[in-house]
This record gives C-alpha cells, structure tokens and sequence, in this order.
C-alpha cells in the first residue's frame, strides 16, 4: 500500500512537474494571442478602421427638386408631384435572381428590364432607380418585406408632372434618366446613373438651369444596406424656375385648331421673337414619356407612323409652295429683274424646255403686275421671273430671309431645310442643275424645304422691314440660389436690308392676299391681317395638278399659310402648316386668323413678370422643394 | 447524509479562493457587457438576450456550487455512469434533436435548446481522469489505446453532427490527458508514425464527412480577402471589427460592426470582436489578463493538487478552457480558420455557460480538497 501510494506520489510529482510546460505554452500563447491583436488593432488599427468606415457609412445622393416651368402669364405647365421609386444597392443584394423573383412577384415588374438595369455598368455602392411611379400599396408592400429584400429600398422622390397633359409638348418636352453615353458628356459630369434630365424640348435645352444641383447624404447603414442614421447631409438646390414666351391660351387654341389632323402652327411676336404658341400634332404624352416606359411602349412611340415625336415647328421640313413667291418677289425688286410696271401675261402655262409648266388655274390669270401675282398666286407669273432671276438668285434671297438655316430657337435637334442652288445641286447630288428646276424652284416646288418656324421668321421679316429678333421660348428665369428674376433680352437678328419700296409692296401685296386674294377665309373683322397661301407638293403627285376629294388623303398636298397682323402696325407673326390638307387658302388661313384674332383679343393683358405668377402654384412648389430637405 | 455527502465539511467563506472567483465574476460580467451592447439593437420578443445569459449565469453558479461542494473522488466515481449517459445523449441527439444551419447539435427541453456536445468535454475529462487514476498505466495499451477507445464513440457522435468545433476541443482534451500522463518516446514515437500513415486516410474521411459550409470555411481560412461579400465574409468582418477597435476601442454600443449587423453571431461566437471592438487594445489586455490570471491560478491548482485524480482532473480541464480560449481568440483574430467554438465565459449559450462553470467549479473543489487531505 505505501509502496504503491508512494508510486504513485512520485508519478504525480512527475506529472506535475510536466505542468510546467503547460504554463510555459500558456504563456506563450497568450503572448501570441497579444502581439496578433496588436498588430490588427495598433499596427493595422487604421486600414481596419477605414475598412469598417466604408463597412458603415455610404453616400446616398440627394436629388434635386427640377425648377418649375410657367407660361409668359404665370400659368404653371410644368411641377413636380410626389412619387415612390424604387431602388436596389446591388452591394447589399445576396441573391440577385431570388430578388429579382420576388420584386417581379410583388410589383409586377417587367422581368428583363429589372436585369438590364442590374446589370448596367455604374457603381454597386450607389442605389440605382429600377422602378418609379410605385403605388402607395406597393412601396409599402416592398417596405413590409425590407428584411426580406436586401440592397431594396423604397424613396419618396419627385416626379415630373406636365398638369395641362398634351399642351405644349413639343415646347416643353419630357424628362427621363441619364443615360451612359449622356454621362460620358461634360455638361452632364456632375451627374450619376440614375439622374433625372431633360430629354427633349425646353426641359432639355435649358436642363442646365431646371435640373438643379444634386446634395449628397452620408448615412450609416447595416449589413443588410438599410439606412440607421444620416451622419452628414449636404442639402440639394432646387432647379431654376422658367418663365417661357407662350401664351398658353393662345397655345391651347392652336392645339386645338389643328385638332386631330397632324402639322404645326406657330405664333411669333415680331417685336420680341417671343414665339407666343408653337404646335404640332400629332403629339406625344410628356407624363408617360417622363416615367419609367418598358421598352415595348417606347418602341410603340418611336414607330408611330405619324411621328409624334417630331416636333413639326421646328423639325418638320416641307417644300414652302407658293409661300416661297415671296422672296423670289423680294429677289426680283431688290435685283430690278421686276418693277411695279413690269407684267406678265398668263394664259394658265409656262412653255420651258419642251413641255409646259402649268398654272393652278387652268384657265390663266391674265395679265399680271407683281401686286396681282402674289394676290392671286399667280404661277406663270413667277415662272417667268424666276427664269430670269436664276436659281443662284432666288438662293441668294432665300439664304438672306433665313432659309437653309436654323432660327436659333432653343429646342432641340432643329432642322434647317434646303435652299437648292447650283453649287448645292453639284455638292449634295454630284449633279448638274436643270433650267427647269428653276422653273420649279420659283413656285416653291422641287428640292426647297422650309420649316414652318423659319416661315414664321419669314413673315416676322417682312412684317418689321427688316427688323427681327431670334424666336425665343423663354423670357426670364427665376433663379432658385438668389431668389432673383433674370429676364432674357430679346437677342436681335442681322437686318434684313431690303429696299423700302420693296417691303412696302409686299405689305401691299400680302394684306391684298387676304382682302382680295387666295386667302379670303383669313379676312377679319377685327384685324386687318396679311398673309400668303401656299400648297406644298407632296412628292407623289408632283405633276398631277387635279388634286381633289379622291385623292387618298396621305397623298394630298400640304396647306400653307403664313401672315402678320395687324398690317397697319404688325405684331404677331403667325405661320400654319396642316399636312394632306390641300390648299392653304381654305384650311390654313382660317386657323391663323383665329390665331390672330384670339392675340389681338387678349393683348391688353401684358404679360407677367415672374413676381406676379398666380400664388396659388407656390405653396405647391415649396412642398415639393421641401421633401428632400 | 447531507454530512456525508459534504464530507463533513461546512462550507466557509475562508474556504473559497475569493482571487479564482473574482476573475470569473469579471470575465462573465465583461461577456453580458458585451452581449447586451451587441444585442440591444436587435428588436427581439420576450426576454432580452443579456438577461437570458444572466439567467444561464445564475444556473452556472448552481453548478459551479454543486460541483464544488461534492468532493471530486465522490464525483470521480460516477464518471463512466455520466460517460454512459452522454453517449445516450448524443445518440438521443441524433435521432430527435433540433437541426439549424445544417447542424443537428441540439435537444430542446420546453422553451429551452440543450446541447449535449459542450457537457461532453467535461465529462470525457472525468471519464479520462477517472481512467487513468484506477488503471496501472503501463505500456502505450493502457496508456494510449484503452482511453483511446473510450474517447472514440463519443468523438464519432459529435463528429455525426456535426459539430467540427466541439469535435476538435474534445479531441484536444484526449491528447492532452495523453502529454499530462506521459508516454515512453516509444510509446509516443509509434503513436506520431501511425499519425502520419494514417493521416492521408483520415484527412478524406474527415474532409468527406464535413459540410460545405465547414469546407468553405476551411478553404477562404487559405484566401480570406478574396471575396468579401462571400465565404471570407465572417472571418474578414470579424477582422475589421477587432482592428477598428484600435487602441482604445469605440466605446459600448460604439461598435459600428457588431452594431450594424456586418458581424455575424456577434453575441456568440465572435463575442471577442465585439468587445475588442468597443474597447480596444487596452481593453484586449485586460480581458487576456483576466484569462491567463484565471488558467494560471487553474494551473497552480493542478500543480498543488493532493493526488492523482485531482491533477489530472485539473489539467484536463485546463486544456479544455485553454483549448476553446486560444482556438476562439484565434479565430476571430484570423489566426484560424472558424471552427464554431465558443469563448469560455463571455459568449451567449445555456450549454456552454452551464459547462464551462461546472468545470471551474470541480477546480476550485480540487483546490479545496488538497488542504484537507492530512485532517
């Protein structure tokens, strides 16, 4: 028993004594343990700490509230309204397909737009909008599943919203995201996938002034990406508001003129280039068009045979018809090829080249002074002084009354139309210019295209002996930083210098159009108003002159009609074009004189400056500024 | 009878070691600090997470006292009776007990979850100690071998989990029982060759038996960084939580990655980032201080124990808490890969918290006892 106990103390001192290496490994290890540590939180601590920053905090952009858009007498065209968007971090997204499962599920999103834009190039720290115009049950339903839904959040941000629908939406254009290549641009450096610019007409060419000045929020988020906490915000700035030359009464009464049938109307002030109404139809809904579209209804828009998307003032290019006779007119006084005693004897055709060249009336005109010729439009007339003029002539004039270039008007994508010369025929066709191209040319016929604004300019030309101003869309911006109003100057245009004898004739002429003329249907009780009549060929039927009720009406003529009024002191410019209408005589000229008896009616009320806009719109805007502040 | 069983002794303020105790009371009080910071923003029903610890803390302290008053040789004598009864345990866990995160390690007991596996390694310690003090110890069979086999069943049925991490704590206790005891360098030498030989076999039925989640870990533990929103994930955050905290840490409920949620289980197992998180280098000192203070002071115990059994008791419940320390220290710390063992004293678990004071109480009992041996 001692023995054994004896033993067995030894074998224990032994053990114990083998414990000793136990305390010097537990030494060590903690020694170990500690110089890790170190080396993490001391050696390391600040690469870990910036980590963990980056971890926690994340920028989250603030948008600006876009400036507002009002007509020249403070009637709002353009706000914002409050809406849902819905975003997704795709650093915080663990199951991209399961997520996009769920959010098609729950929102009914379309499927392959949501992996499109997930899988668009931009940052994966930064929200990116997948969705706006979220109902108020389905950014509450996207909010009761949060847990369930990493990276998705749901924002109450600012929508677009164009309160008269259609009116002006052409002038006014929409509102869409950025996209790649419009970042890669420098006027939109400061901007990031996701933000809202104009796209097209005033929203677009004036972004720079409506969109604002984006803020930016650090907020502290989990590890599922939802915000705890905002630890800094820099605040947004609302966009400048516009205040633009329509009337939108005016406007609205253009619009509805045109009704259902497509073409343009625009209305100049020739005082100030203020273009006081601009339509064109058919039209396109700004409202959708500013929201999120899937790419079906978008392709739905691009293909509508009657391009709703062109804005037919500014971008539709039409051969100008017997409105051209004008400036050959002008060419012919100002060159001495024509004077007041100079006649013409129309017998109702032009022999030139071999064939004959044919006047409206089958029956002819007569004889014809240049007075005569432009009241009755007659053709022959005007064929034989544009035989003498040349085309380089008549090129030379319609070049200086601004044809073949844009007006400057500030919209996008102008377009110029074409004033046919020798040299363009050699350089645009590698072709030599015909005699009887002339002939055509004269008549405004053939290769010459105009835009219904340069018309407009035209007339404004005519109207002030010379004396016009760049056609402008907005007249002052409100700015948002000092509160103060910057009305635009009216920029003027290099004059026109023609000989007085020459623009007292055409007023003469012109107004004798309406009193007497082709336009009778434009005669006013009110107003004496002066103008021209033109029907534009289509290209179809180029030599059929027996156009009538049956011909299909996409092959039919366009309706011209430009004019000034009132004669005596003119002050609004006002050019129609109406497609596959006809003759301008009798579908055009009505719509301008009830364009300028509508201005003339109204024009005691001079229009308002920024301060006096109606109050009732401002509380609206304060509240929507206020909802990112 | 109550005499009997207290081994005629009263138990006396002057009979406890009032430095062993306060370091546990600090340890376990720095662990509910930091659970209740971690867990405070977490909307949870019913009863707050730190509460619930406290409860598993009071428990513990039953235990603690249990296994402290009952002399260990009393305790020693049921040792194959509770090995016995751990096995049923283990096989009860198998069969009924409650899977999360792929693992089957669970028995639920009414509103609470009862995890066998971490009473294993208290009970194998017993088993082994109780083992080696009635065998004569003689030869690598008696030696090696025989509690080899022992060990074995128990090993298996949590492997089966599976449970990689109590698997590997328990199989620590085994070799270190084995160091503790002595080998003959023949005995040893034999036993590393057949290591060796065996290993290529064994590395396959291990790593065949493991989960993917284990795999992966296993794997991103080569390559953490390589994908930070993946499987290097908890590793990597626990890192960037632990080096944030820098030299004096971002204060209770300053953590910004426990807080927010970036650290995973960060009431559990990565405890030790959360409070090296919110207090810092300084406070990492400290809590290392406490813990090798409170294996030191375990180590005198077994160094000055009376017998046998009691040095052997002692050393194996080192190694046990010393194993789970280095091992969830290194972890979090990025030293090794996660394994899933809990930090002794400080992370949030009923088991655990329960097993882990019983142990500490059947040391201070062994500290008890070797005044007492020449009444």
């Amino acid at each position: 028993m001692s023995t054994r106990s004896g033993t067995q103390h030894d074998e224990l001192r032994e053990l114990q004594q083998r414990l000793i290496l136990f305390k010097v490994s537990l030494l060590m290890v903690v020694g170990l343990l500690a110089l890790r540590l170190w080396y993490l939180q001391i050696s390391e601590g600040s690469y870990y700490q910036d980590l963990s920053e980056n971890n926690r905090t994340r920028a989250v952009a603030l948008e600006p509230v876009r400036g507002l858009i009002y007509d020249r007498q403070g009637v709002l065209l353009a706000n914002n309204v409050p809406s849902f968007g819905l975003y997704v971090t795709l650093e915080d997204v663990k199951d991209r397909r399961a997520l996009i499962e769920s959010l098609v599920k729950m929102v009914g999103l379309d499927e392959t737009t949501v992996r499109k834009k997930l899988s668009e190039r931009g940052s994966r720290l930064l929200p990116r909008k997948v969705k706006d115009g979220l109902t108020l049950r389905e950014a509450a339903l996207i909010e009761s599943h949060r847990l369930d839904l990493p990276g998705v959040t749901v924002r109450a941000e600012s929508q677009r919203n164009y309160p008269h629908g259609l009116t002006a939406a052409h002038l006014l254009g929409y509102v869409g995201e950025v996209s790649s290549d419009q970042l890669e641009k420098s006027e939109y450096a400061e901007l990031h996938l996701g933000s809202i610019i104009g796209q097209y007409g005033v929203e677009r060419t004036y972004d720079r002034f409506l969109r604002g000045r984006a803020g930016q929020k650090t907020v502290e988020v989990d590890a599922m990406g939802h915000e705890k906490r905002t630890v800094e915000v820099g605040k947004p700035m609302a966009g400048d508001d516009l205040y633009l030359t329509i009337d939108a009464r005016l406007q609205a009464l253009a619009e509805q003129l045109l009704g259902e049938e497509s073409g343009a109307i625009i209305a100049v002030e020739t005082t100030t280039g203020d273009v006081l109404a601009m339509a064109s139809r058919p039209v396109f809904d700004p409202n959708v068009l500013s929201r999120e579209l899937t790419a079906k209804q978008w392709e739905k828009i691009v293909q509508d045979e009657g391009h709703p998307l062109t804005n037919r003032a500014t971008q539709g290019q039409y051969p100008p018809g017997s409105t051209f006779k004008i400036i050959v007119a002008a060419a012919g006084l100002e060159t001495g090829t024509v004077n007041t005693t100079t006649k013409v004897r129309c017998m109702g055709g032009f022999p030139f080249g071999g064939r004959v060249y044919r006047d409206w009336k089958a029956g002819g005109h007569g004889v014809m002074d240049v007075v005569d010729a432009i009241v009755d439009s007659c053709d022959v007339f005007f064929y034989t002084i544009g035989q003498r003029l040349g085309i380089d002539t008549i090129a030379e004039y319609a070049d200086r009354f601004g044809l073949g270039h844009e007006t400057g008007v500030e919209l996008p994508s102008e377009r110029s139309g074409i004033v046919p010369s020798t040299a363009w025929k050699t350089r645009a066709r590698n072709e030599i210019w015909l005699p009887g191209e002339t002939i055509s040319a004269a008549i405004g016929q053939g290769y010459t295209t105009v835009t219904p604004m340069q018309m407009a300019m035209v007339m404004a030309s005519v109207a002030g002996n010379g004396e016009t101003f760049r056609p402008r869309v907005v007249r002052s911006i409100k700015e948002r930083a000092t509160g103060q109003v910057l009305d635009l100057p009216s920029v003027p245009r290099p004059k026109l210098a023609l000989k007085p004898e020459t623009y007292e004739l055409l007023h003469e002429s012109l107004e004798g159009v309406v009193t007497r003329g082709t336009a009778g249907r434009a005669r006013s009780a009110l107003v004496r108003i002066a103008g021209k009549t033109g029907t534009a060929q289509t290209a179809a039927l180029k030599d059929d002159r027996r156009k009538g009720e049956d011909v299909p009406k996409k092959l039919r003529d366009h309706a011209w009609f430009v004019s000034y009024a009132p004669a005596e002191e003119p002050q609004i410019a006002v050019a129609v074009l109406v497609e596959n209408m006809g003759h301008g005589g009798s579908w055009a000229a009505p719509m301008a004189k009830q364009m300028i008896e509508a201005y003339v009616k109204s024009k005691p009320a001079g229009p308002a400056t920024a301060a006096a806009a109606p109050s009732d719109e401002l509380p609206a805007a304060v509240a929507m500024r206020g909802l990112h502040d | 009878m109550i005499d009997r069983v207290l081994d005629g002794r009263a138990l006396t303020p002057d009979s406890f070691d009032w430095r062993f105790l306060g370091l546990i009371a600090s340890i376990l009080s720095l662990g509910v600090l930091s659970i209740y910071s971690v867990t405070s923003v977490q909307t949870v029903t019913g009863t707050p997470i730190y509460l619930k610890q406290m409860a598993w803390i009071a428990i513990g302290c039953v235990a603690f006292v249990a296994m402290l008053v009952v002399d260990y040789h009393k305790i020693s004598r049921l040792a194959y009776i509770l090995y016995a009864l751990l096995l049923v345990l283990l096989v009860i866990v198998l069969v009924a007990g409650k899977t999360s995160r792929g693992a089957q390690r669970w028995i639920p007991i009414g509103p609470f979850v009862f995890q066998p596996s971490e009473f294993a390694k208290l009970v194998l310690v017993l088993t082994l100690a109780t083992y080696y003090t009635r065998s004569p110890r003689q030869g690598w069979m008696q030696r090696v071998v025989l509690p080899g086999l022992i060990m074995l069943p128990g090993l298996l049925l949590i492997l089966k989990q599976p449970d990689l991490g109590s698997g590997l704590s328990y199989l620590s206790i085994y070799f270190s029982m084995l160091l503790v005891v002595g080998m003959r360098s023949k005995a040893m030498g034999t036993l590393l060759l057949f290591a060796v030989m065996l290993f290529p076999f064994a590395w396959e039925l291990v790593w065949g038996s493991l989960h993917d989640y284990q795999r992966e870990r296993i794997m991103t533990f080569v390559d953490p960084a390589y994908d930070t929103g993946g499987k290097g994930y908890h590793g990597l955050q626990s890192r960037i939580a632990i080096g944030s905290g820098e030299l004096l840490g971002k204060g209770l409920h300053g953590g910004t990655q426990s807080q927010l949620k970036f650290l995973p289980e960060g009431h559990t197992d990565f405890v030790f980032a959360v409070f090296a998180e919110e207090w810092g280098f300084l406070g990492v000192l400290v809590l290392l201080g406490l813990f090798a203070g409170l294996i030191w002071l375990s180590l005198e115990i077994a160094l000055k124990a009376k017998d046998m059994l009691g040095a052997l008791l002692a050393a194996g419940l080192i190694a046990m808490l010393a194993f789970c320390l280095v091992i969830n220290i290194g972890m979090t710390a990025g030293l090794f890969p996660i394994v899933g063992i809990p930090l002794p004293l400080m992370s949030y678990g009923g088991s655990s918290t329960v097993a882990t004071m019983a142990a500490l109480g059947l040391l201070l009992n062994i500290k008890r006892r070797r005044l007492t041996l020449f009444y």
